[in-house]
């Protein structure tokens, strides 16, 4: 590893040297092609007399060029204002050949060798390949260790059940490991790009492409089979190809345009099916189509229908595309998974009567309610369940002490209750009596089957929710008091008063107090079995909360009927699974007493989050982040929000500046731009989520926030090297900080590897610990 | 009023102190119970000088709806238009006339926004001069003003710093000015609008912990330290207690968090029970719990390891930062122990318990490190209420910390404790500080005993810094949370807009007399109409104006920009944000967002007459038009006035009548 490392630096070094050399002599042949500039030698604008007005344009794009600090690769600076040509797709990285790419646009009567362009298009390949190969070297290395799993069980275990399309990805573990870890390889040369594209400077992605992969945290992330790596990748991806798009918004509906547009589309429809943090990159990429669209409109240039196609064509390919495959993956999904599991009860009753093995699958069953019938009440609210109650007691000081009623969110034989009239207990289903069915309006009691008790509510404040009253199961053998009869109101009544099963929505009004039968959607305590609790409430609202239908019925007395009718099409579907999700995702809450992450830890890199191991035998891997890079990433955006407003305020002052500095200030105004919004996005929603908050959340924002350190290190590097003027001087601090900061990373790396790769022996309080000198917060733990 | 200490979760205390200084004026003693809605004020309470205050803010935002249209150069008749409309507007006529904070909060939020448009426009003729400076405190002022009466404040505060932002940028833009004067111009609004608002803000809590230093209801919330600067209530007890803990002290520990309820560290003679309901097995040692009342069996002596004692010698021996030290309890003598053995309610941690020799082999673990966590120095001395303290377990490098579950029966429904080993990192309720403190005189168990139930005394005063205490109740004030989620007129953002909703205030206790809150829903209906037309045509105008298609001249246009980014922006500001609120909402929170809406109607209205009627006809077509739904309005006003002023009993009849929408919530009375 550590072989690969300094070799890539020797590599950098050595490539940096000769391309470092080169423009110089070049700069002074070209003067020679123009002689009726002789009075303005190379040397003088060398030394900062610069921006003359008077200077022909082919001329000053000469001295831009001949201006640019030329360290490695001499990124062109100016180039944002060129018209650019000829520069799409594939052949980006060869056209962000400055040299090259200025000499076409300035005189087109004088190419270069082509032989040359070959070259220096092999270079940035191979350099391309240099990072890519280098990231899967750092990924690959023990990817098989350990060979336990690691992770927090219990969290992915809890998360499975909730989002149950991820269900199947989990169980298949050895080839998937090899898929996450080149996915997350893939992040770095995807950087490296996307920087390239952003910065045409071959020094700010390289610097980018080694604070990726010289990240612990990266690291350890793209090791394991996790989702983050996918998504992050599809972010990268996304992020790529709308940037690619970006710079080819002078060829309008060529191939490459087209290709990377649909590409955006396809990657941001992977983000999201993914991960809901998806939805951030959908935001970033809506933002900058908008901004796009905004200045397309206002170039009259452009006539109206023009303008119209340009809309189409996004419409087409990053909203219509995106939500096909985004519906298509859930159809699949769908299709796969028509079985019954575990999870069914959080679904509404129509969902399970398309999951194959759930007995509402294909069944048939009484339509009408009667009395007498065994029914199951189920909530018409996602996730609450059935009403349920059991052979246990309201604890003391609970409200009376008598049977608990709850939602349980399985099916269950305790779920089961029998409907029956308010003033006699005879068994209904004694044949001779004739079938008399529930109506609307009806007064009815419940009684609770396994355990011959009355749905009852009394005067007594519910145990979690104070305002409401208590329900309890009451009576003995069907034998209870006044409390126990409930009126039955169907709400979606259209004719008819019968009761249907299924499909009427019921409302169950206590007749003493007045109040409804709903559940609070509140978890209770250990004594009633973390099942939810049942209230009654006096505020008549109508919410789902207190609307409840039929789904099992049974009454030998009743003619059964196929419930096909009640086959959910597709898009209901589709709504339903993602109200549950998302339902399950905000009910992921912290408990007060619990320890979190919080936002705010995240980027100062306060605490990891331990995979594996815990004791100092164990095989420990402790999800950190390089804290070197981290630190310069954080002050990179403190240094980047100073410098972006000092030149934004010097541009609006209407500052003259010298071309160099405005080609560089638009670098880092709009590239740094763009990838500040990009971390923003990633990172400050999650202020504002109640949800249990991990670590690796920070993953997609720590990349946005890596790339931005690499445009600005180099822009700023450039900007100091061109004020202090003399231009051997200004190449060699550029060349210098450049190669400092990939050592400093480097060297970070070499000593926080451990951590990624895995330590075994004492924890690093303890002085014998290899990690022992670089504890340097008190709050990591490894 | 009485000085006590009370802690409101909605806002900040500007606006209470506003309500109690017009009781003040009109001689109220502040005896009497506010705990019943429709209890009758009895004598003493000046019920008319309580009630000026928002009554009085209410007034004056007719004018001021007349103002900040006319300056924001509409006509004179629109400026009438507006001011009338706020005039008849039966929620906010009800709001202001009770003594709520909302109408307050209106007066504000409006002469921020009027201030700040005089100062723009007289910026354009004489920056610097005396109105200009008067304008631009004023709105400073106004800002901190609402921002103190209740935080929904800030959102008026934020839209009033962005729109002074964009005009600062193009300030910054305009080349005719000297870098010099921009940058004065920049200076000066950041003093007014940046620092003014700051110390404003602070000052109203410096007065606010001034005139209220006496402990209240919220004491228990607040930590240790903040209620012994209180007068009473625990200051009573901890007043001249010895500061620094000593080996040999005896002390009370209160865990730092207080969620659930805040509780001290408590054991008694009881053990764990032998096995666990879940089958479990416990140490079978005596329980360590933490218990949230004041009792004889919180006390606990600090011991050295190394000596047998438990009384403080003289001079006493400060224990310090990362001392090892033991914890003996006062009744029972038993020394605090944690070991591998999982906590009943919490199984991934440990249990802790007070040691009992059973002569198993099981040795004592009852060595704790001292861990201060708000030191300053690394030698720092254990201080009695000041000093935040972790316990880590010597030998198993377990933390000391309230899990927050209850106990069962076994356990008296107390609150368990456990040994957290798996994440060391900081969270409060790992963090415990000593609130009562007193050395150890006494050699025998007896007399300790003895000691241990009579009060402390001493003398010693001490007292917490101004900021120190503003951050804290800052703080609590921010996350302290009401769990009431329903409340019968609750409601949610979308019923506001259309009105679907009401909040009935009072109702005479014999008659159907009544005060609801309930708008003019002419006026909300249009207001809203207004918003949406006003947001099309802004779009529409966009467009063209991008493709260089001018429907405007330049003048109106940027009038009616800025008026939309008034108006519409105050609207969403003061509304959008509710969707994103976790807690109780209820119908007057809209009553802010409702009052912008209210301006950019006759805004909208006066656009339309000037630029889309085209010919003379149309206008006045249009005026009549005006002129005929205003009249509706008034006759609205007029239907609604007697559940405004509730000074009309009506018959069943009538209030059933009144019931124009099935969710309105009208009281009526069975049997009259």
């Amino acid at each position: 590893m550590l072989c690969a490392t300094s070799r890539f630096l020797a590599a950098t070094a050595l490539r940096a040297q000769p391309r470092g050399r080169g423009p110089a002599p070049r700069c002074r042949r070209r003067e020679l092609h123009f002689p009726g500039h002789p009075e303005l030698p190379l040397c003088d604008f060398l030394t900062g007399q610069l921006g003359r007005p008077s200077v022909p344009a082919g001329r000053r794009a000469i001295l831009r060029r001949g201006r640019m600090p030329p360290a490695v690769g001499g990124g062109l600076a100016g180039s944002e204002l060129r018209v650019r040509r000829g520069r799409c797709g594939s052949q980006a990285a060869r056209a962000v050949g400055p040299d090259v790419a200025v000499e076409a646009a300035a005189r087109s009567h004088k190419r270069p060798a082509p032989g040359s362009r070959h070259f220096e298009a092999a270079g940035r390949w191979a350099l391309l390949a240099l990072v890519t190969l280098l990231s899967f070297a750092t990924r690959f290395h023990r990817l098989d260790e350990p060979p336990h799993i690691c992770w927090d069980e219990t969290h992915f275990g809890k998360m499975g059940s909730y989002y149950i399309n991820r269900t199947f990805f989990f169980d298949v573990h050895p080839p998937l490991g090899k898929f996450c870890a080149s996915l997350g390889s893939l992040l770095v040369p995807f950087a490296y790009l996307t920087v390239l594209e952003l910065s045409k400077s071959l020094p700010a992605a390289l610097l980018t492409a080694a604070l990726l992969t010289f990240d612990t945290g990266c690291l350890t992330l793209s090791q394991y089979i996790l989702l983050d790596p996918i998504l992050m990748f599809f972010i990268m991806a996304a992020m790529l190809s709308m940037v690619k798009y970006n710079s080819c918004a002078d060829r309008p509906f060529s191939a490459p345009w087209w290709f990377w547009l649909s590409l955006t589309g396809i990657n941001l429809a992977g983000a999201l099916g993914v991960k809901f943090v998806g939805l951030f990159i959908i935001v970033q990429v809506g933002w900058n189509t908008i901004s796009d669209l905004w200045h397309l409109f206002g170039d009259l240039s452009l006539s109206l229908v023009t303008v119209g196609k340009h809309l189409t064509a996004r419409i087409l390919c990053l909203i219509v595309l995106p939500l096909a495959l985004y519906t298509a993956t859930y159809a699949v999904h769908f299709m796969v998974l028509n079985k019954s599991g575990p999870g069914d009860g959080f679904f509404s009753s129509a969902f399970q009567a398309r999951l194959s093995g759930n007995n509402l699958h294909n069944a048939s069953i009484p339509e009408h309610l009667a009395y007498g019938s065994v029914i199951t009440v189920k909530n018409l609210r996602m996730a609450i369940g059935y009403l349920h109650s059991h052979r246990h007691l309201y604890p003391e000081g609970v409200g009376a002490r008598q049977q608990q009623v709850t939602t349980y969110l399985h099916k269950d034989y305790n779920n089961l209750w029998i409907i029956k009239k308010h003033n006699t207990n005879s068994d209904p289903l004694d044949p001779s009596f004739p079938v008399e069915f529930v109506r609307h309006g009806d007064i009815i009691r419940l009684e609770h089957k396994e355990t011959s008790r009355n749905l009852h509510s009394h005067y007594h404040e519910a145990p979690l929710t104070r305002k409401h009253y208590q329900v309890t199961g009451y009576g003995i053998n069907g034998t209870g008091d006044s409390n126990d009869f409930w009126r039955i109101e169907v709400v979606n009544r259209k004719f008819g008063n019968r009761i249907k099963v299924l499909r009427s929505r019921i409302r169950f009004i206590h007749l003493v107090t007045g109040c409804v039968l709903g559940s609070s959607g509140k978890v209770l305590p250990k004594w009633g079995w973390e099942q939810l609790e049942v209230t009654c409430t006096p505020y008549l609202k109508e919410t789902l909360n207190s609307i409840w239908n039929v789904e099992d019925h049974i009454n030998p007395k009743l003619p059964n009927i196929s419930l096909d009718v009640l086959q959910p099409s597709f898009p209901e579907i589709l709504l339903e699974s993602h109200m549950v999700m998302i339902r399950g995702n905000n009910g992921l809450k912290p408990k007060d007493n619990e320890f979190t992450s919080k936002p705010w830890h995240w980027p100062i890199n306060y605490q990891g989050l331990r995979f594996s191991g815990i004791n100092d035998t164990d095989f420990r891997v402790y999800l950190l982040g390089n804290p070197v890079v981290w630190w310069l990433n954080l002050l990179s955006i403190a240094l980047y929000l100073l410098s972006g407003s000092i030149i934004a305020v010097a541009m609006q002052r209407g500052a003259r500046l010298p071309p160099e500095v405005e080609g560089l200030s638009q670098v880092l105004l709009r590239g740094g731009g763009q990838l500040l919004l990009g971390w923003t996005l990633h990172y400050f929603p999650f202020f504002l989520m109640g949800r249990i908050l991990y670590f690796h959340h920070y993953f997609p924002a720590m990349l946005f926030s890596s790339m931005l350190t690499g445009v600005l290190w180099d822009t700023l590097l450039r900007l100091c090297a061109w004020s202090l003027a003399s231009s051997s001087l200004a190449r060699g601090i550029h060349a210098v900080g450049i190669v400092s900061l990939l050592l400093g990373a480097a060297y970070s790396f070499y000593l926080f590897h451990p951590l990624a790769y895995g330590m075994v022996g004492p924890l690093a309080q303890d002085p014998r610990s290899p990690m022992a000198g670089l504890r340097w917060l008190e709050s990591w733990d490894f | 009023m009485k000085r006590l200490f009370f802690l409101d979760g909605s806002g900040p205390p500007l606006g209470h102190m506003l309500l109690a200084l017009g009781g003040y004026l009109g001689g109220f003693d502040g005896n009497f119970l506010w705990n019943r809605i429709g209890a009758e004020y009895s004598s003493n309470v000046p019920v008319w000088s309580l009630r000026l205050l928002p009554a009085l803010a209410g007034a004056l935002s007719v004018p001021m709806a007349y103002q900040i249209v006319w300056e924001l150069r509409f006509s004179h008749c629109a400026a009438m238009g507006a001011a009338l409309l706020v005039l008849i507007e039966n929620a906010l006529i009800t709001q202001a006339r009770l003594m709520l904070l909302e109408s307050v909060l209106i007066f504000f939020n409006l002469l921020a926004m009027l201030s700040y448009l005089k100062l723009c426009n007289s910026q354009k003729h004489r920056p610097f001069s005396l109105s200009w400076w008067f304008w631009l405190t004023l709105t400073g002022v106004a800002c901190s003003c609402a921002v103190g009466i209740k935080y929904m404040g800030v959102f008026t505060y934020l839209l009033v710093l962005g729109v002074a932002a964009v005009h600062a940028w193009h300030l910054i833009g305009d080349r005719t000015l000297s870098n010099v004067c921009v940058l004065c111009h920049l200076l000066a609004r950041a003093v007014a609008l940046l620092v003014i608002p700051v110390i404003m803000y602070l000052l109203f809590f410096y007065v606010h912990l001034v005139l209220l230093c006496r402990s209240g209801p919220h004491d228990q919330i607040m930590s240790s330290a903040f209620q012994a600067s209180l007068e009473g209530g625990l200051a009573r007890i901890t007043q001249g207690q010895p500061l620094e803990v000593a080996y040999g002290s005896q002390v009370t520990l209160r865990n730092v968090f207080g969620k659930p309820v805040p509780c001290w560290l408590h054991s008694h003679q009881n053990t764990y029970p032998m096995i666990y309901e879940n089958g479990r097995g416990s140490s079978h040692q005596q329980q360590v719990t933490c218990y949230p009342f004041k009792d004889v069996n919180n006390w606990w002596i600090v011991k050295d390891p190394g000596r047998h004692q438990l009384v403080v010698n003289s001079p006493p021996r400060p224990v310090r930062h990362g001392d090892i030290v033991q914890l003996v309890h006062g009744m029972t003598t038993r020394l605090l122990n944690t070991h591998d053995v999982a906590a009943p309610l919490s199984p991934h941690s440990q249990e802790v318990s007070c040691y009992i020799d059973y002569n198993i082999s099981m040795p004592a673990q009852n060595l704790w490190r001292l861990d201060i966590v708000n030191r300053e120095s690394s030698t720092e001395v254990w201080k009695t209420i000041l000093s935040e303290v972790r316990f880590v377990h010597v030998n198993t490098s377990a933390i000391l910390k309230l899990s927050g579950a209850h106990l069962p029966d076994w356990g008296f429904r107390q609150l368990e404790v456990v040994g957290e080993k798996l994440s060391p990192g900081y969270h409060e309720s790992m963090v415990w500080n000593v609130e009562e403190h007193r050395y150890g005189r006494s050699q025998e168990q007896k007399e300790r005993e003895l000691e241990l139930h009579s009060p402390t005394q001493m003398d010693l005063s001490r007292n917490l810094s101004f900021m120190a205490r503003f951050s804290e109740l800052q703080w609590r004030m921010l996350t302290v949370r009401s769990d009431d989620s329903e409340h019968k007129y609750s409601s949610t953002p979308l019923d506001w807009v259309t009105l679907d909703t009401n909040i009935a205030y009072w109702l005479h206790p014999t008659t159907s007399a009544q005060i609801h809150l309930l708008g003019n829903i002419v006026i909300w209906a249009s207001a809203s109409l207004a918003t949406v037309v006003y947001v099309l045509l802004l779009c529409w105008y966009l467009l063209r104006r991008r493709r260089s298609i001018c429907d405007l001249p330049e003048d109106s246009w940027l009038r009616w920009v800025l008026a939309g980014a008034l108006c519409a922006g105050g609207w969403a500001v003061n509304y959008l944000p509710f969707f994103l609120m976790e807690k109780t909402l209820f119908l007057y929170h809209y009553l802010p967002a409702l009052t912008f809406q209210i301006l950019l109607l006759p805004v909208v209205l006066q656009h339309i007459s000037d630029h889309l009627c085209r010919s003379q006809l149309q206008r006045s077509l249009f005026s009549a038009l005006v002129v005929a739904w205003y009249s509706c309005a008034c006759h609205v006003f007029n239907t609604l006035r007697p559940l405004t002023y509730g000074d009309k009993s009506l018959s069943p009849g009538e209030l059933r009548a009144l019931r124009w929408k099935e969710s309105w919530d009208i009281l009526i009375r069975k049997h009259q």
